[in-house]
């Protein structure tokens, strides 16, 4: 790299060069600078982290990727909104029949931020179905759900059945009109179901009313269950990309070994 | 690409394959056994968590049965035979305003109802004398309302009609309101049990959900819960 001209300053504030004979002493500057590498190469050497990191962040991807392929990168974005909101939301938030409706108003009316949180949590979940159903689409007309990418597809296939689960037991927990009748549908539908229905819908009231443990089993399947399914499962979806790689949109040819055209006769 | 590998069968005894210290007749090598025996004692230490973690999500809401209770709702002088009265019952016990469900409640009138029932529980506490409807619409359970004018029932989620006896006239639902049981002591009526009727107004003592048709077939793929109160006569 060339060197720029030092600025015109007077003598003395120039730094002195050391002399031939003088050994350079470590400046505690230079120290400072090298900490931070210092200490990664320290967890480094322990784990070999930079590997798999290099593995999963330094890929090849096919000619001609595009503005779609982000759509998987944004639902787990919109996933990862909803975990950090929610995590603050049960701060405040009392699954109990009795105080739900109103932990909920206290968050949107009082607490500091609450009603941007909340709407964060709100909205994030609609834009995370929104995003995932763009994303599906995006795999579909690419093809990239063929060979041997097919068990992605059904691990993505699982992880939305897992998302509308979030979608529905999330709908109780303001505890409004809304929510209660939407959940009393909801298990209705469930119940409908031939000869295990009635009993899958008690499962999920916890018995044949809605009581006082349908709202903390919601709360409960909401929170920890589903969550916990949902990140392991992203994981084993974002494991299968990087070890399968992604697709080239459908519109690219390959490129010919130019040894193997021949002239036309 | 190389030849399809074969190797002769082993020896079914371990002491043919001349492993050291091996029983004569034994079939499984001792690495084997242990292994077995280790994964055997995983898995019933991960069921010594994950049964009991089960029993006790599934057990309680799908076989715990409710305890009977009655509500008395007023003097039975106060409930006519031509209209209906709304009461408000508790249903769930210490839950506030969630465990409260409306009933429409009136007095049997042979002209629309015909002859009372003999055999419905506590008929000699006057059980039969009353009709106490449910408001709960039997399309997916939202709460009808009477409408008096038009002597209907009329849901507000996805337009179920019933007519006056709670008999299906319009819309998406699968059989009449279900009813409440009722007596009369303390010179009080009281409100008891639900239970579900299809649409010959046939008794099913263990109330189904919404949604669940009790003629023909349906009495059979719609079974009786254990979670539903149990009438002792």
């Amino acid at each position: 790299m060339p060197k720029l001209p030092l600025p015109p300053l007077p003598k003395m504030l120039n730094p002195r060069p050391p002399r031939p004979s003088e050994v350079e002493e470590v400046k505690p500057l230079d120290q400072a600078k090298e900490a931070g590498i210092h200490a990664v190469d320290w967890i480094d050497e322990r784990t070999s982290l930079s590997g798999a990191l290099r593995w999963v962040m330094f890929r090849k991807v096919p000619k001609g990727t595009n503005w779609f392929y982000t759509l998987g990168s944004a639902t787990l974005f919109a996933f990862l909104s909803q975990a950090v909101t929610g995590v603050f939301l049960a701060m405040y938030y009392t699954p109990s029949v009795t105080d739900a409706y109103e932990s909920t108003r206290h968050i949107t009316n009082e607490v500091f931020l609450g009603e941007f949180v909340r709407g964060m949590h709100k909205w994030g979940s609609t834009m995370m179905v929104i995003l995932i159903f763009l994303h599906m689409g995006r795999v579909f007309f690419f093809g990239a759900y063929k060979y041997p990418r097919e068990m992605n597809w059904i691990i993505g296939f699982v992880l939305l059945i897992l998302t509308f689960v979030m979608s529905l037991t999330g709908y109780l927990l303001p505890f409004d009109q809304r929510s209660y009748w939407a959940t009393i549908v909801a298990a209705n539908i469930t119940a409908s179901g031939p000869v295990v229905g009635p009993y899958l819908g008690d499962f999920l009231r916890g018995g044949a009313e809605f009581g006082a443990t349908t709202l903390s089993r919601f709360y409960s399947i909401h929170m920890l269950l589903v969550p916990g399914l949902i990140a392991a499962l992203i994981g084993a979806h974002i494991y299968l990309v990087t070890k399968l790689g992604t697709t080239a949109p459908p519109w690219m040819k390959a490129d010919l070994d130019e040894n193997l055209v021949e002239d036309e006769v | 690409m190389p030849a399809p590998r074969r190797t002769p069968p082993k020896p079914k005894y371990t002491s043919d394959r001349l492993i050291p210290g091996a029983f004569e007749g034994e079939t499984v090598t001792r690495r084997r056994a242990m292994s077995l025996a280790v994964h055997a004692g995983g898995g019933i230490a991960v069921a010594t968590f994950a049964l009991p973690a089960l029993g006790f999500a599934i057990g309680s809401a799908v076989f715990e049965r409710p305890p009977v209770r009655w509500e008395a709702v007023g003097d039975p002088a106060d409930f006519p035979n031509d209209t209906y009265i709304p009461r408000v019952i508790t249903t769930v016990p210490g839950t506030g305003e969630v465990g409260k469900t409306t009933v429409y409640v009136r007095a049997h009138n042979d002209k629309i109802d015909g002859p009372k029932d003999p055999n419905i529980p506590y008929a000699d506490e006057q059980g039969g004398d009353f009709v106490a409807l449910s408001t709960r619409c039997m399309h997916l359970g939202c709460p009808v309302r009477f409408v008096a004018a038009s002597e209907r029932f009329i849901c507000p989620c996805h337009g179920g009609v019933y007519t006056f006896t709670g008999e299906v006239a319009g819309g998406p639902p699968v059989r009449p309101l279900d009813r409440f049981y009722v007596r009369v002591r303390n010179s009080q009526l009281e409100i008891g049990p639900r239970y579900s009727v299809n649409s010959e107004f046939e008794r099913f003592p263990h109330y189904r959900d919404p949604a669940q048709p009790l003629d023909g077939v349906g009495q059979y793929l719609y079974p009786g819960r254990f979670s539903t109160p149990l009438m002792d006569n």
